[in-house]
């Protein structure tokens, strides 16, 4: 594989090779951990984390990883790396980390990751793969705050926790939409992000 | 080094592999457990805070928005004691900070089997042995708010909780749920600040000494000391709240705690009464002073 720009490794994921919005990887947190900002941007920290120390990791060892069990030393280095990062949630963003409960330990399974892995820290140097941990982390992110934002705003009427539309039930005159509270609604906001991706750039569209 | 894709070569690797990462993994655990209990204790303290309403008393906030330190010197006027659900007398075991209830909740030899209970908690054992809580504020001697510890299932989980009572024992103070997955902006509700404020002041017990307490169907009717609105959208969570509350005020749950604590309380206010000075003493203790009574009262 050619040597690839830094430029194009660390900002190419943001939205030209989105994970989620053309890869349609790591859906499944994107669902879970959405309905408030906050939780959504501790949530992209740990993936941000997790994504650059693994890739780094295992372009470190790549040249010495047995092909037969490559899968399985990623997945180990990953947990490995997982692990530590809920480790220091737990001690230093309690409250948080109570929130992501699981998703924190399920970002082992996280696709992007384990994609990232195979498909780019094995045939990578250290400092590319740990660029590009972070451009995809990055680029999950940004879908997670995208649809964190809509969900929010419009399940609780809040940003960041500010209250701006203030509820019915507490008074207010916002009836907020239930359904944004569930995770089906990420599904709908995600669509349509990746219909509006794929009409500014045309060539994300696949051939059918 | 043996050549990478021979037996040797893979074991090898998979050998080191798996000991760096468990060094590494097991560093992490170990330096930032300290740290980590503290924040489950403090996280504890929040709650029991919330639910006993002293932190929107002294402060006007919840207890999430204090800073370390104010936590430290509201939870100073808590005490935590140890009850035989059973019998309510006090458990005097060796270091009972170390108790779980959660855990025991689990072992068959620190559990009981609820067997067709008449308002269903939805689990099928309950510890013998729960880790109440008394609040004291300053300059006071006897007991003002007892705090227990509440759990039941809901529509999708189990609801943790603390329900708060007033000294008369009959009075609710204050009902909190730390802990649960119910459905966002439908049974999660019961996080709501203004539905949690309605239990403030209802009646826990009917005359005849009966659990009474409830949510209601749709809007409390109008004058009950029991009842509070109902959570649109949230029938079975609702009625697993009514029942983890009875549950936990009725015979099988704190019951015959609350009949022996009753006895604890007049007796400790006609001692303080007769011995001022003695009580002047102990304004600054924290544990409420049950234990040379306990012995005597019989429930």
């Amino acid at each position: 594989m050619a040597k690839s720009k830094v430029g194009k490794v660390l900002f190419g994921p943001i939205i030209d090779n989105n994970p989620i919005a053309l890869q349609i990887l790591g859906i499944c947190s994107a669902l879970a951990v959405t309905t408030s900002i906050n939780v959504s941007i501790v949530m992209s920290l740990a993936v941000v984390a997790v994504l650059a120390f693994s890739s780094a990791a295992v372009s470190m060892i790549r040249n010495y990883i047995p092909s037969s069990i490559r899968i399985i030393v990623q997945m180990t280095v990953i947990a490995s790396a997982v692990i530590v990062v809920d480790q220091i949630l737990k001690a230093f963003a309690y409250e948080t980390s109570k929130q992501l409960s699981v998703f924190v330990g399920l970002i082992i399974t996280n696709c992007i990751v384990m994609g990232r892995a195979e498909g780019f820290a094995m045939k990578n140097g250290v400092w590319m793969s740990f660029l590009d941990g972070i451009g995809n982390g990055l680029g999950y992110g940004m879908v997670l705050l995208f649809v964190a934002f809509f969900r929010e705003l419009l399940g609780n009427g809040t940003l960041f926790g500010f209250e701006l539309m203030p509820l019915d039930r507490n008074g207010g005159w916002y009836n907020p939409n239930n359904l944004m509270l569930l995770p089906p609604s990420a599904f709908f906001i995600i669509g349509i992000l990746i219909w509006v991706i794929r009409l500014n750039k045309p060539e994300q569209i696949e051939e059918a | 080094m043996p050549q990478r894709d021979t037996l040797a070569g893979t074991f090898t690797v998979a050998a080191v592999l798996c000991v760096v990462c468990s060094l590494a993994v097991s560093a992490a655990a170990v330096a930032l457990r300290p740290l980590q209990e503290k924040n489950k204790v403090l996280d504890r303290q929040k709650n029991i805070l919330d639910a006993a309403g002293l932190a929107m008393g002294e402060y006007g906030k919840p207890a999430s928005e204090l800073s370390g330190d104010q936590i430290e010197e509201l939870y100073g006027w808590v005490s935590e004691k140890l009850v035989v659900l059973e019998t309510g007398e006090y458990d005097s075991r060796d270091n009972p900070e170390k108790y779980d209830p959660r855990e025991a909740a689990k072992k068959p030899d620190d559990s009981i089997a609820i067997v067709d209970p008449e308002f269903d908690i939805g689990e099928a054992r309950r510890e013998k042995v729960s880790r109440v809580y008394f609040v004291i504020k300053p300059g006071n001697d006897a007991i003002q708010q007892v705090v227990l510890p509440v759990y039941g299932k809901g529509l999708w989980s189990t609801l943790y909780g603390y329900l708060a009572l007033k000294a008369d024992l009959k009075t609710i103070q204050g009902l909190t749920f730390y802990e649960h997955a119910e459905t966002p902006g439908l049974g999660g509700e019961v996080d709501n600040t203004r539905w949690k404020a309605q239990w403030v002041g209802n009646k826990l017990f009917d005359p005849e000494g009966k659990p009474a307490a409830m949510v209601a169907k749709g809007p409390a009717p109008d004058g009950s000391d029991y009842a509070v609105d109902g959570l649109s959208g949230a029938t079975i969570t609702c009625r697993g709240v009514t029942n983890l509350v009875r549950y936990w005020a009725g015979p099988n749950g704190y019951g015959p705690f609350l009949e022996r604590l009753k006895d604890e309380i007049s007796s400790t206010v006609t001692a303080s009464n007769a011995s001022d000075q003695d009580t002047s003493k102990q304004v600054s203790g924290r544990r409420p002073r049950g234990d040379a009574h306990s012995s005597s009262v019989e429930a």
